[in-house]
């Protein structure tokens, strides 16, 4: 019986197994390959070349940048994303006044929550094209227009938004402006996400608080964020990937994909210039992996860090 | 260089993913894919070569099938299904599989080592790098093809051609690239609109910088160009240093030597658009190409600078009584070369070398060069095609400049070949100059940063070089 079992399970499971090997492993493995060779992607010769590739990465200038460019998105995208998100479902839950009916979220939550999740459901290019009308950078872009309206902006200096590479908080305002639209985007999904996590847990616990005369910072912090810490960190580890990606965005939004003047570019923009521009496959391909083990690298430490006993209710 | 990026509201969700997949972190899957046959046995041919003839040079043989890839861009595709069928009147029983497609190296490119299409059209944003493809053996010498007879006019290929566009398709000593577009660049205005004002069209900076208080006063920016695509105010700037300094320091920038960018006249030259961006002629907003164009047409701005297939591209929302002109680049006093004028062939055909059927492309570019395809080409797109006298017969004012400009005694036609040579300084040139027509760059500091940079790529061993003869 055991035996059959294990030949029912085995049936079923060696497609998909065969499926995934062949269109993702081993493209992977391939990938590892050609970044020890010279492959230069539009010929069927190639030479050897060893770990050359990835002593290159070292000293270019250029991957630096974008590896810094990258770690900036890192960074603020899942924080801004995270808190934006949280602050949300927080108030969409459990942030209004509480009543008969208990705990509840504010005034017209469910309408919001489908005003949030929006952006979702569009599609990258929908989101960019929307985009690159709000930034276009004369009186005929959204944000331009009212602001020049107002008064507020002179029409002959507008807003350059994602053509604007001067430094703010000593970062490129070209990367400001689009990690307003990478957190606008993501928040909407992990509000949803969190707003699931959230209604799980008791209300009771909520108001045990409210009769010890907790108010809504205290209930927020001791006991919502603890409970979620699981939903959290599997949402850090998600945006991380996001924000070591970018790619779609830099490439429809900034001026010669990467710019002004290189202000924008990111690893995958330079791996992009690097194979289809350059011809420079195997190079490209060892940026590609080297990209690869450090997002392993990050997922596994941030799993690690966040590592805690389950709280169970 | 002659190509205009494709507009985002083509972009599909599913190219923008695949793209976003072939570079970003799911990369590393897709790169592996699409070289996943690389190491595999080229296809043969099937082709054992039909009878050559006057009418049929190539020997192609009767009932193959040719794959033909065109660029449909700002020139659209209508004007290759005309040479389709006149390819067909001549050769009824080979099928033409012609599509068109704005993804030319996000299609192409992933076939080329294996199972290439016969004949691409290598245009647009999303092109295949000339000098990769020529390095690597991936496209096929077309020589022949110019010692060819013409398809429908007396003696060769090569002589129904408008000059430059041999030179225009040659690197390393053979003929790789065939160009069927002539583009024409310079600064456009609308001629009805002067003629109301009582504005004369400047032919040198000085006059334009008198004109321009003129035009401000009407609450007109003088000037407007594509701030999105930095090899847009590259053409300008490009011709400004040709007409001060001549072609042979041009030359010299070609092929890297020695600091050839701090030649006499070149930081001069480019003073001038110093000073344009300096004094607030430029339409406040750092507008794209169709935005640029456009606000051009609305009448936000006086000139634009941009190349022939302009009235293609924008010809839908031209406003009536509206008369595109296009006049050249301005000079000024001393400039060596002040008549020269900025074109050259582009949308240019490349055959793979792995291509099943290469004569039949061969022979299909014969008929898109012949005098009927090409009339049909300045007849749609109101640009010219790179045979001679493909406009003649076309009734247009933006064609008609474009002609009366070519015929305004140039002595050579403007070009600089390092671009197509070396990737890198494709790059930092068309970023330079974005940030020269964003004020954040003087003259000096433009040259002196493509000096650094072409020492940069001069010292690279990893990089193949490049001589530029002529």
């Amino acid at each position: 019986m055991r035996h059959g079992v294990a030949r029912f399970v085995t049936g079923f499971l060696a497609l998909p197994v065969a499926l995934y090997l062949f269109y993702v492993v081993w493209p992977f493995a391939q990938a590892a390959g050609y970044s020890l060779t010279d492959w230069g992607g539009y010929s069927d010769t190639q030479n050897f070349v060893g770990l050359d590739n990835y002593v290159r990465l070292l000293s270019d200038e250029l991957i630096r940048k974008a590896f810094w460019h990258n770690v900036f998105f890192l960074i603020t995208v899942p924080l801004f994303t995270i808190a934006l998100a949280l602050f949300l479902a927080f108030l969409l839950n459990v942030g209004g006044r509480e009543d008969r009916a208990g705990i509840r979220g504010v005034f017209g939550s469910g309408i919001y929550k489908v005003i949030f999740f929006f952006p979702q459901v569009l599609s990258l290019v929908v989101i960019a094209v929307m985009w690159q009308q709000i930034y276009r950078s004369d009186g005929q872009g959204l944000i331009n227009g009212l602001l020049i309206k107002a008064g507020l902006v002179d029409a002959d200096n507008p807003i350059a938004f994602t053509a604007d590479p001067e430094p703010f908080l000593g970062v490129p305002a070209v990367l400001w402006w689009l990690l307003l639209i990478a957190v606008w985007s993501g928040a909407g999904f992990y509000m949803v996400l969190f707003s699931a996590a959230m209604q799980s847990i008791p209300k009771d616990i909520y108001e045990a608080a409210l009769l010890d005369g907790a108010s809504r910072f205290h209930t927020f912090f001791r006991i919502t964020l603890p409970l979620l810490r699981d939903t959290v960190s599997v949402a850090w580890v998600y945006l991380g990937f996001i924000a070591l990606d970018m790619y779609a965005l830099v490439f429809v939004m900034t001026p010669s994909q990467g710019g002004p003047n290189h202000a924008s570019e990111i690893f995958a923009s330079v791996l992009n210039f690097t194979a289809f521009q350059k011809g420079q496959f195997g190079y490209a391909c060892a940026m590609g992996v080297a990209l690869a083990i450090f997002t392993i690298l990050l997922a596994a430490a941030q799993l690690r860090i966040t590592r805690r006993d389950r709280i169970e209710y | 260089m002659s190509v205009t990026p494709e507009n985002f509201g083509d972009l599909s969700r599913r190219t923008l993913l695949r793209r976003a997949a072939a570079a970003g972190l799911l990369a590393t899957p897709a790169v592996g894919l699409l070289s996943a046959c690389a190491g595999s046995e080229p296809s043969k041919s099937d082709n054992t070569g039909g009878a050559k003839s006057q009418d049929n040079p190539f020997g192609v043989k009767d009932g193959s099938a040719v794959k033909v890839v065109v660029f449909n861009g700002g020139l659209g595709d209508q004007w290759a299904k005309e040479d389709k069928v006149i390819f067909n009147a001549k050769h009824p029983n080979i099928t033409v599989n012609m599509s068109s497609t704005q993804k030319i190296k996000t299609e192409e490119q992933p076939k080329m080592a294996t199972q290439p299409s016969d004949l691409v059209m290598n245009s647009g944003a999303d092109i295949m790098d000339r000098s990769t493809l020529i390095n690597e053996g991936a496209i096929e010498p077309l020589d022949d093809l110019l010692t060819a007879p013409a398809w429908d006019s007396e003696g060769t290929v090569a002589d129904s051609l408008l000059p430059g566009t041999v030179t225009d398709g040659t690197q390393n000593g053979k003929f790789y690239v065939v160009n069927v577009a002539y583009t024409v660049w310079g600064n456009w205005y609308n001629a009805a609109l002067f003629k109301k004002e009582g504005w004369q069209a400047p032919t040198t900076w000085d006059e334009f910088f008198t004109l321009a208080p003129k035009i401000k006063a009407k609450g007109m920016a003088p000037y407007v160009h594509d701030a999105a695509h930095g090899y847009y105010p590259r053409w300008a700037l490009f011709a400004s240093i040709w007409k001060a300094v001549g072609k042979q320091p041009v030359i010299d920038i070609d092929n890297l030597k020695d600091n050839a960018w701090k030649a006499d006249g070149i930081v001069a030259a480019l003073e001038p658009w110093e000073k344009l961006v300096k004094d607030k002629l430029l339409l406040p907003g750092k507008l794209d190409h169709t935005q640029s164009q456009q606000a051009w047409l609305d009448g936000k701005a006086a000139f634009i600078q941009v190349g022939t297939w302009l009235k293609n591209e924008m010809t839908a929302t031209i406003p009536p009584g509206f008369e595109m002109t296009l006049s050249d680049y301005w000079s000024k006093p001393g400039d060596k070369a002040a008549k020269d004028v900025f074109a050259s062939s582009g949308e240019g055909f490349v055959v793979p070398s792995k291509a099943p059927n290469k004569e039949a492309a061969k022979e299909f570019l014969r008929a898109i060069l012949s005098k009927a395809g090409s009339a049909k080409f300045a007849e749609l797109t109101k640009s010219l095609a790179s045979t001679k006298g493909s406009g003649d017969n076309v009734q247009d004012t933006a064609l008609a400049s474009a002609n009366s400009l070519m015929k305004s005694g140039s002595t050579d036609l403007i070009s600089f070949k390092f671009p197509d040579y070396y990737a890198d300084l494709d790059k930092e040139s068309q970023n330079l100059a974005e940030e020269l027509m964003a004020g954040r760059l003087t003259a000096q500091q433009f040259v002196d940063k493509m000096q650094a940079a072409a020492d940069k790529v001069a010292k690279d061993s990893s990089i193949k070089k490049q001589t530029r003869t002529a």
